[in-house]
């Protein structure tokens, strides 16, 4: 800890704060994670993780850095890892999931924007966390409007290249994400100082297919009829996926799935007569395990997250057969073009997922949870709750934010929605 | 063997004893300020007026339901609505509850409750605001319905309860009639209510119950709004309770 509290010091962080902020997150872990019975013993990598969250992961970031290393952070599913690594470069996600960081972004942004974004500026401008502070420049994207216009004034304090992405999905939009990864790759050539070589890009291809696989196959543990793993480990799981190293993170995640793959075959069932459900939205950044938390304290229990923490982190892996780096270059912008988020119109691909997913995990009802001040998932929740009735799927509509003032009666309409399962 | 339904409402506590063979019991005290006292007192009054609860079942509903430590279950408000207001009613139906903290439209079909929504906005178009107002207007409850009769609806177009209230405010400093603007306060809670529901596919029979339920005028301008017949309900304030209790005999 003392050693923490030096290199939060040297990173320019308000120690004050931050210890405030520290001071809140045993508690959280103790309510939301011990208290589930029967937890994977494998979980023990990712509760540590967690439990020093600020500690262990910025610390190698930085000795990274000693050797001359360049860190990038970014925000979003969409931006691609593969081409930061290939550079020798760190990607680490930042995560503005905290209700800690929203005031201090609401100095600088209208009450009326989503959480996750006050959060990001927040966290910038109160210097209260150390990766916002280690990243050497940021990789924002064009996605909503809140954020797009939020890194601008994010901009003002930290160098940031803007990634624009497209809102539609035809060719001439994959060829122009194909032309946005070049020119990220010209950025990350020219902050790390090092050339981005087919070898390179190849290997990184291959190395984040194998972390999309073990998350795939961590889902696909899921879909058993008694669940081996809660909602709440899984999404905890997903949210480290944003800033670990990826290889030693893949890695851990296969152990832990060789525990639950033993745990299937022996009938271990994490939630005996809960109701399974989906939950499909918005991003859940850590430390936001509110819903997961609520859902699974109410008689359900989380099999699938349709979110950026879920499936639209890892479906989907980028096809390796791409020789010359324009090959490898569109087969990463057409995997990456291939996410559903609700930036894009027409956005159909979402609706088919979530009922894909609906029946894969064989679910008993869809919860679709916005952050407020979403505007692209809130009025998406009218088409999904269409399509979701014409299939004959139930579905719950919450909007909040990362506050627990409104928890008890999200909680009362999460138990009634179970109750209506029966 | 008693079968006991405890609904610990944000303003009433309401109870119902069911009995073999006999007409339900209801009754009505204030929530006050701790849920867990609240509940207690309703253990002393059903021991010291029904007996022991040794050969009862209960289930407790209401948004302090956690608080009724003895319950047997414990079942969410729209469940027990449902069940309650279809018990009253007798037939599949559409549930409008009008409460102290929130509003709730369930659609009851074979007797339960299957869809629901619930206002999550605020406190417009609640219970609560109807008691703002009226307090801001120096009226009583129902003294506020009764002025609203004899007034032309002045509109309040304010989504919220506190930028309503400003907006009241306003209207007074004007010097306008008390009763245009107890009709204009109905008349909102009737449209926040309609847009609610609006979003969900009525059945034939609509029902009131919460705290408005046995209220004709509010059944009316919500009739209108609706385009549909609303029907008031004499006890439907027990609606929750009442479902509670019918769960409490279904425990096996």
């Amino acid at each position: 800890m003392a050693d923490n509290q030096k290199m939060w010091g040297e990173l320019g962080m308000n120690l004050e704060l931050h210890d405030q902020l520290c001071a809140v997150l045993p508690g959280a872990v103790g309510d939301v994670f011990m208290s589930q019975e029967n937890r994977p013993e494998k979980m023990d990598f990712f509760d540590m993780v967690l439990a020093d969250v600020h500690g262990i992961r910025p610390a190698e970031l930085i000795e990274f850095k000693k050797n001359g290393g360049k860190v990038f952070g970014t925000f979003c599913a969409y931006v691609p890892d593969e081409v930061i690594f290939a550079a020798g470069g760190i990607a680490t996600g930042l995560c503005a999931g905290s209700q800690f960081w929203v005031p201090g972004g609401e100095r600088y942004l209208p009450a009326n924007t989503c959480p996750l974004i006050k959060a990001m500026l927040g966290a910038r401008f109160d210097r209260t966390c150390p990766f916002y502070r280690t990243a050497d420049m940021y990789i924002g994207e064009n996605t909503c409007d809140g954020k797009k216009k939020a890194y601008e004034i994010l901009g003002t304090d930290v160098p940031l290249h803007i990634m624009d992405l497209p809102q539609m999905k035809r060719d001439v939009d994959r060829e122009k994400w194909a032309y946005e990864i070049k020119e990220l790759i010209k950025v990350v050539e020219k902050e790390t100082g090092n050339k981005v070589t087919e070898e390179n890009l190849a290997q990184w291809i291959k190395n984040v297919n194998a972390k999309r696989t073990a998350l795939k196959r961590l889902y696909d543990l899921r879909k058993s009829a008694k669940a081996p793993i809660s909602g709440t480990d899984t999404l905890l799981v997903s949210q480290i996926a944003y800033y670990d190293d990826p290889q030693r993170f893949t890695q851990m995640t296969n152990i832990l799935c060789d525990e639950l793959e033993q745990r299937v075959a022996d009938g271990v069932d994490v939630a005996p007569g809960a109701k399974r459900i989906l939950v499909s939205g918005t991003p859940m950044a850590i430390p936001n395990w509110k819903m997961h938390n609520i859902i699974e304290t109410s008689g359900g229990v989380v099999v699938c997250e349709e979110t950026c923490t879920g499936t639209r982190y890892f479906e989907n892996n980028v096809d390796e057969s791409g020789k010359t780096m324009d090959e490898m270059i569109q087969n990463i912008a057409n995997r990456y073009m291939g996410i559903n988020c609700a930036c894009f119109t027409p956005n159909e691909g979402r609706f088919d997922d979530v009922i894909r997913l609906a029946k894969e995990y064989n679910v008993d009802g869809v919860i679709d949870i916005h952050l407020k001040f979403c505007q692209t998932y809130d009025i998406e929740g009218y088409t999904l709750a269409q399509r979701l009735e014409q299939a004959g799927i139930k579905m719950l509509s919450i909007e909040t934010d990362y506050t627990d003032n409104d928890a008890s009666q999200i909680k009362t309409r999460v138990e009634a929605f179970i109750e209506t399962l029966e | 063997m008693k079968y006991i339904g405890i609904d610990i409402g944000s303003t009433a506590s309401k109870v119902c004893i069911l009995r073999d063979g006999e007409k339900p019991v209801f009754e009505v005290i204030p929530t006050g300020w701790n849920s867990k006292i609240t509940a207690g007192n309703i253990r002393n009054d059903i021991e010291a007026r029904f007996g022991g609860l040794d050969d009862a079942m209960v289930v407790a509903t209401g948004y302090g339901r956690i608080s009724v430590e003895y319950a047997n279950k414990v079942i969410t408000e729209i469940s027990c609505h449902g069940k309650g207001g279809y018990e009253m009613i007798g037939r599949d139906c559409s549930i409008i509850d009008i409460g102290g903290q929130d509003t709730k439209f369930i659609n009851v079909t074979k007797g339960k409750a299957v869809d629901f929504l619930m206002n999550d906005k605020c406190a417009a178009g609640t219970g609560k605001f109807i008691e703002v107002m009226a307090n801001r207007l120096g009226l009583t409850i129902d003294e506020i319905f009764d002025l609203a009769r004899t007034g032309i609806a002045i509109p309040i177009s304010s989504l919220c309860t506190v930028f309503a209230e400003s907006e009241v405010v306003n209207y007074m400093g004007e010097g306008r009639a008390k009763e245009d603007l107890a009709a204009g306060v109905i008349e909102s809670v009737a449209s926040k209510v309609y847009n609610l529901v609006q979003r969900k596919s009525l059945q034939d029979t609509v029902i009131i119950t919460g705290g408005l339920s046995n209220n004709e005028y509010f059944a009316e301008q919500l009739s209108e709004k609706l385009g549909q017949t609303v029907i008031p309900m004499e006890d439907g304030r027990f609606a929750g309770a009442y479902g509670a209790a019918l769960f409490a005999r279904d425990i096996k």
